[in-house]
């Protein structure tokens, strides 16, 4: 393999990674965006959405018949699962708090995280589990010498798609301006006559979706997964979405690509030891000389 | 954080004099030499670790409870200390083996000097680590705070893993059994000391005053940063010397033993305990590390673990229930205060009319 493919095949790689952490990342920008509140329990219902995943597809047997159907009925199933999930979160851990000191409110988003992992190993057990590939693996596309899996093609289209719908979502729709408002200002959006709890409870579902699908996508490249498997993943996620600025919600993309890339060819090229400390060498280093991100909005501090 | 209040009532207990800690500490050693013999070796270990806990706790309360930072990388910074102060003893031992005291009958006063030495010396690798990492990253705010120190954990894990000197993945066995009974307890005796007395002096108030409003303080002249800085370097020395007793005591080390889960359960202690009470950290130090072991043969029957359910959904329920913990911001002085309150109240004032300068 020439060093030109091995260039391409590892930019490749890295973009199917990337555009997982950025379906993540994008809940805990929203979430972030709307409440200043770090969700922890992002990456679990990332995980909750690959197991959901892997039960409905083992239900109705869709290993044995993969299609491209078969995906979307199977992320749509998940994508359910974990807005309800993300409402049940929000409703009963994150709303009494809404007026509490917020250290307060990070502890109970870590306790929810915890309670999530350990309560997924005693429901799904601690072993990882086989996602079945509900989706033909086929030949892929093969340019020359370069090879694109097909399973990357599908991650990286149906992360598009996602994005641009909840692009149109937040821009185009009453539901996104509502959101926007609660996002600059909690009180003012209230006063506005905008049923701040409601939409606040929408983000939570939007973006516990987003980490549903996300999940899915994740067991068609990975088909290993545990309960544990959603913390690392939505710790890069957030490193992701504070790369990109939080809040931001192209910036989220962005970031996320660009750890994954960054991943990527650190496994490559380097050494694949550190891999996962990279994100928070990345997080440091990001935090020290740009707090606010590539693309986020410096605000200034009222007393 | 308007619930705590500020003023902290100055305890009137004879905590202040020196002596009742020099004097819990030789109880400490009339234990250690004529009655830990006779405990079962079980309890004895749950014993063990509820000191070295108890250490850990109220070492991680002067970041996370009294200056309001929220670190969740504790189990970083105790394996800072536990791997350096095993390779030192370790290294020494193989040079002088005599030291161990094989015919002596145990390690003599040799051993006592190796041990404090490594213990300050891991202590002091881990406070340069919580200035490392406390430097840059203390000028964020809370969540971006606990994000970088749960990193800051998962990296020193990392490099720990390949680390060959400490060996790696396999972990570091044969660390010469240094750590007593007497040793855990005067560490925490000394913790508790220190930290209570830096907490209640002018000093001390500078951590309190981040806590309350970083705003306010900021604006009466306490430099926020470094104030945060000191109580992070603290806290970590003291989190490496518990690493370091720990070490010697269990004498095996490996990567796995110090991850999230076990900043993890730090963390909750002080919670529970109440942030911003030694008293707090110290009893929740001792319950959870019973609790663990009282959870265990349920966690044999069914093969699942439940202790971290269990943790987990114990913090969810105190932060939307009792936030302030069991304590709160108090101490055992303060309601020890309140109780002779309520027994002069209830006996008439004659009895305790010697206490008229007493305060409510």
């Amino acid at each position: 393999m020439g060093i030109g493919v091995e260039f391409v095949q590892h930019l490749i790689n890295g973009f199917s990674l990337g555009a997982i952490y950025a379906l993540i990342a994008l809940g805990y920008t929203m979430v972030f965006g709307i409440l200043q509140l770090i969700n922890f329990a992002h990456g679990e219902v990332f995980m909750l959405g690959a197991f959901a995943g892997m039960y409905f597809s083992r239900f109705f047997n869709l290993g044995a018949h993969p299609s491209f159907w078969a995906l979307i009925a199977t992320l749509f199933f998940s994508m359910a699962t974990c807005g309800v999930v993300g409402f049940i979160i929000e409703k009963f851990a994150y709303r009494p708090l809404r007026k509490s000191p917020r250290i307060n409110v990070l502890i109970t988003a870590v306790g929810v995280s915890l309670f999530l992992q350990f309560s997924g190993q005693l429901l799904f057990g601690s072993d990882p589990k086989f996602f079945p590939q509900i989706i033909e693996a086929g030949h892929g596309f093969s340019f020359g010498e370069i090879r694109v899996n097909t399973m990357q093609v599908v991650v990286m289209v149906i992360s598009l798609v996602l994005m641009a719908i909840l692009q149109t979502i937040i821009f185009k729709t009453r539901l996104g301006r509502a959101m926007r408002a609660v996002s600059f200002n909690h009180d003012n959006a209230s006063l506005m006559g905008i049923p701040t709890d409601k939409v606040i409870s929408y983000t939570f579902m939007l973006g516990s979706s987003l980490a549903g699908a996300a999940g899915v996508l994740f067991g068609l490249i990975y088909p290993k997964i545990e309960p544990l498997m959603g913390s690392l993943p939505g710790l890069k996620a957030f490193v992701a979405a504070v790369l990109g600025g939080v809040g931001n919600v192209a910036g989220a993309v962005v970031g996320a690509i660009t750890l994954g890339l960054a991943e990527e060819f650190l496994v490559g090229y380097v050494t694949p030891t550190f891999k996962d400390a990279l994100a928070f060498a990345i997080l440091i280093l990001i935090l020290l000389f740009k707090p606010t991100g590539l693309f986020g909005i410096r605000r200034t501090e009222k007393v | 954080m308007t619930t705590h209040p500020l003023t902290h009532p100055q305890s009137k207990t004879g905590l202040q004099s020196l002596w009742v800690w020099i004097a819990a500490v030789a109880v400490v050693w009339i234990f250690q030499f004529f009655f830990v013999g006779y405990v079962d070796p079980y309890y004895f270990s749950i014993v063990m670790y509820s000191g070295i806990n108890a250490t850990l706790a109220v070492s991680l309360n002067l970041v996370n409870g009294f200056t309001g930072q929220f670190s969740m990388g504790h189990a970083g910074f105790m394996s800072v200390g536990g791997y350096v102060s095993a390779l030192t003893t370790s290294l020494v031992v193989a040079k002088y083996p005599g030291i161990m005291g094989v015919d002596a009958g145990g390690p003599g006063i040799e051993g006592a000097i190796l041990l404090v030495g490594a213990l300050f010396l891991g202590g002091l690798v881990a406070s340069l680590a919580g200035f490392l990492v406390g430097l840059p990253s203390l000028r964020l705010k809370g969540d971006y705070l606990a994000i970088v120190t749960l990193g800051f954990g998962e990296i020193i894990r990392v490099i720990v893993l390949n680390l060959n000197v400490v060996g790696g993945a396999r972990g570091m066995a044969n660390i010469p059994a240094l750590t007593n009974f007497g040793w855990v307890f005067s560490v925490c005796i000394f913790t508790v000391f220190t930290i209570w007395r830096i907490v209640n002096s002018a000093h001390g108030r500078r951590f309190l005053s981040v806590r309350e409003d970083e705003i306010a303080a900021e604006a009466m002249g306490v430099n926020t940063t470094a104030v945060k800085v000191r109580a992070f370097v603290m806290g970590a020395f003291f989190a490496g010397v518990a690493g370091g007793l720990f070490a010697h005591y269990l004498r095996y080390l490996n990567p796995q033993t110090f991850d999230f889960n076990r900043s993890f359960e730090i963390v909750i202690m002080v919670v529970l305990g109440g942030m911003g009470s030694i008293t707090g950290s110290v009893l929740a130090a001792l319950l959870l590390t019973v609790l663990k072991e009282a959870l265990r043969p349920l966690q044999e029957i069914t093969r699942l673990d439940f202790r971290m359910v269990i943790y987990s959904l114990m913090l969810i329920i105190l932060m939307l229930n009792k936030p302030n913990g069991l304590m709160g911001t108090r101490e055992i002085s303060d309601v020890y205060q309140s109780f002779r309150e309520k027994l002069r109240v209830r006996f008439g004032a004659n009895q305790g009319s010697d206490q008229k300068g007493a305060k409510k």
